[in-house]
């Protein structure tokens, strides 16, 4: 079974948001990771780049696909993982710690009120089977 | 039935590349030092001789020869990659193809001198419009995708013609996956439309889109039956909206094979579709091509059709250039060696036997999908086509095994594996297509070989990950080779 930290948000899309403060650190999660197989590059924006909620900001390649990252909030990145894009496994060995993709600064942080809650993408997910 | 199918060894030779064979000064034959001075321009010559191999001719034989017999190819074993039709192509093609009167003549002639060629071309074009219901057709594109852009540029010369600047295409996520990416580079946007439940679109998710997009949808792209093998049930509904708006109806016609002479996409409501020559009408597909995808269209489109158009006069057959054409997309006339097959393959079979290639085509499809089912979880419920879909989803319960490696097991019993992880909306996704050429005993050879692998990981004492082991390159290092990619002889040592 996928592991669903509790303390994030999570988007119908697979990627989690920690918020703290005004601050949105960004990655995918273990169900997504285990659904896409072994990732072998990802794509993010630049530091300083403007991201939109729900529109893509990067791509993820893997053996089997190559998906949209969808961005869950409206902001400006301020910080990129720099090892991630030289080790995209890294997503898949810790999606929620060493993988996250991206750190952005929210201009609304009453963005993440429409996102899951762990208990709620629990339940999506299974659903999804 | 028992798989016997199943691979073995036979005598396979271990081969180098070319360049490694290569000894300098070694030539194939001797060219004769030209008695003409060299005239071309000097800024235009090569300053280094290109680094090409130095072999003989039996060197270069032998190579080629040796790495064919590695290859699996639809003249050894049933092919059954789902939404790519890998029928057989028959030998009749090649016969009437490599006639000098059609493979020796050049695409610059004057028409006086290549009426036959012409008349094959107008030929082709009239019966591949008839055989779906629509007024006019080019075989200029070289493929699939370049249909798929034609046809959004011909939606896109239409509505210009009129004006009228429109900014979106809606495309269902069941629908073929090179589409958006004909529709970004014909100039739109992509609005993706979820399909239903059931594997079709439904006429309410349409509704709400052009509620939302009004008269800035230029058209709807579909394919259709679509990547899951199902019936889009409401397309003529579909196709009365969008034309309510002044959009159009484009359809991909990749899964034709499923309904020659049995449904026309015209009668559907559709305003301009593509076909794939390499699929549906057995000219060879894969290693690259060369391939071939008309484009039909109803009159309203036909002024904008690419340049030239072949047409039949009282006695001959003259070549028109339309003002309003959006221009060629191809050199020449487009891949003419494959429509010479693809119209040997119509007349060879006339309109009964096409109808009868679609009805067998479904049939085979779903006495696959009815034998398979015992230990596989179907991909939709409904009723497919000419393909099935199944997911992985009771052999990961069983034993953790998955689509990729259900995929690598087969190559062990001697098969091609079928599609894997598309359509994206099944997850773990296996898209069979056995078409309407494989006989009964090597479907159910097929059928025997993926349920065996069923049992075996239902009996729990393999993993498969180590699986295919019988091929002559076993099982490759698919990450480390996206990772980090060996391009060249220089990068093999790293």
């Amino acid at each position: 079974m996928a592991s669903v930290p509790n303390g994030l948000h999570y988007t119908k899309e697979h990627e989690w948001v920690l918020m703290e403060d005004n601050i949105a650190t960004i990655g995918i999660t273990d169900f997504a990771q285990e659904s896409l197989g072994d990732v072998t590059y990802i794509q993010l924006p630049k530091e300083g780049e403007n991201i939109t909620k729900n529109d893509p900001f990067g791509v993820v390649e893997s053996v089997k696909a190559v998906s949209d990252l969808y961005s869950p909030v409206t902001g400006r990145v301020v910080e990129v993982n720099q090892p991630l894009l030289e080790a995209p496994e890294l997503v898949n060995q810790d999606p929620y710690t060493d993988g996250w993709m991206v750190k952005v600064e929210v201009k609304d942080i009453s963005d993440t009120e429409d996102l899951m809650e762990a208990a709620a993408y629990k339940e999506y997910i299974e659903e999804k089977g | 039935m028992k798989p016997i199918n199943a691979a073995t060894t036979g005598i396979l030779l271990r081969e180098d590349s070319i360049f490694e064979r290569s000894s300098e000064g070694r030539a194939g034959f001797d060219i004769p030092t030209p008695k003409v001075p060299l005239k071309s321009p000097v800024k235009y010559r090569r300053t280094q001789p290109a680094a090409l191999p130095e072999v003989s001719e039996l060197q270069v034989v032998r190579h080629f020869t040796r790495l064919s017999s590695w290859n699996y190819a639809i003249d050894l074993g049933t092919f059954p990659l789902g939404s790519c039709t890998m029928k057989y192509n028959p030998r009749i093609n090649e016969e009437l193809a490599s006639l000098p009167g059609f493979c020796d003549i050049h695409p610059e002639l004057p028409p006086e001198f290549c009426q036959g060629a012409l008349e094959l071309i107008y030929n082709l074009e009239d019966a591949l419009s008839k055989i779906v219901g629509l007024d006019a057709c080019t075989v200029q594109p070289a493929a699939g995708a370049l249909g798929e852009f034609t046809g959004l540029t011909l939606i896109r010369a239409f509505h210009e013609k009129h004006g009228s600047h429109r900014k979106y295409v809606l495309i269902p996520d069941s629908a073929h996956g090179t589409n958006p990416a004909s529709c970004i580079l014909a100039g739109y946007e992509a609005v993706p439309i979820k399909v239903g439940p059931q594997g079709y679109m439904s006429v309410e998710s349409v509704e709400e889109t052009i509620k939302q997009h009004g008269r800035d949808i230029a058209a709807l792209m579909t394919t259709n039956p679509n990547t899951l093998g199902v019936f889009e049930q409401n397309i003529s509904q579909i196709a009365e909206l969008l034309h309510g708006i002044g959009a159009q109806l484009c359809m991909d016609g990749a899964n034709m094979n499923a309904i020659l002479g049995i449904a026309k996409p015209g009668d559907m409501g559709v305003d301009v579709m593509q076909y794939n020559l390499h699929k549906t009408f057995s000219t060879p597909h894969g290693g690259g091509g060369p391939g071939s995808g008309p484009v039909a269209c109803r009159s309203h489109l036909a002024p904008f059709l690419p340049n030239p158009r072949v047409r039949k006069t009282e006695n001959s057959f003259t070549l028109e250039y339309l003002p309003d054409s959006i221009g060629k997309v191809k050199g020449a006339f487009g891949n003419f060696g494959v429509m010479v097959r693809a119209l040997a393959y119509i007349m060879n079979h006339g309109s009964d036997g096409l109808r009868q290639v679609s009805r067998n085509a479904v049939i085979n499809a779903n006495y696959l999908r009815a034998r398979l089912q015992k230990k596989y979880q179907l991909g939709t419920q409904t009723a497919h086509f000419h393909e099935c879909v199944l997911s992985d989803s009771k052999q990961i319960q069983a034993n953790g095994v998955k689509t990729l490696q259900i995929a690598k097991a087969l190559m062990d019993y001697g098969y091609h594996p079928p599609t894997v992880y598309f359509p994206l909306t099944v997850s773990g996704a296996m898209l069979i297509e056995p078409t309407e050429t494989e006989s009964l005993q090597e479907l159910d050879q097929f059928a025997e070989a993926l349920l065996e692998i069923a049992e075996r990981i239902e009996a729990k004492k393999e993993t498969f990950e180590q699986s295919p082991t019988k091929t002559f390159v076993g099982k490759v290092d698919e990450v480390g080779a996206a990772r980090k990619p060996i391009l060249s002889l220089d990068d093999r040592s790293i």
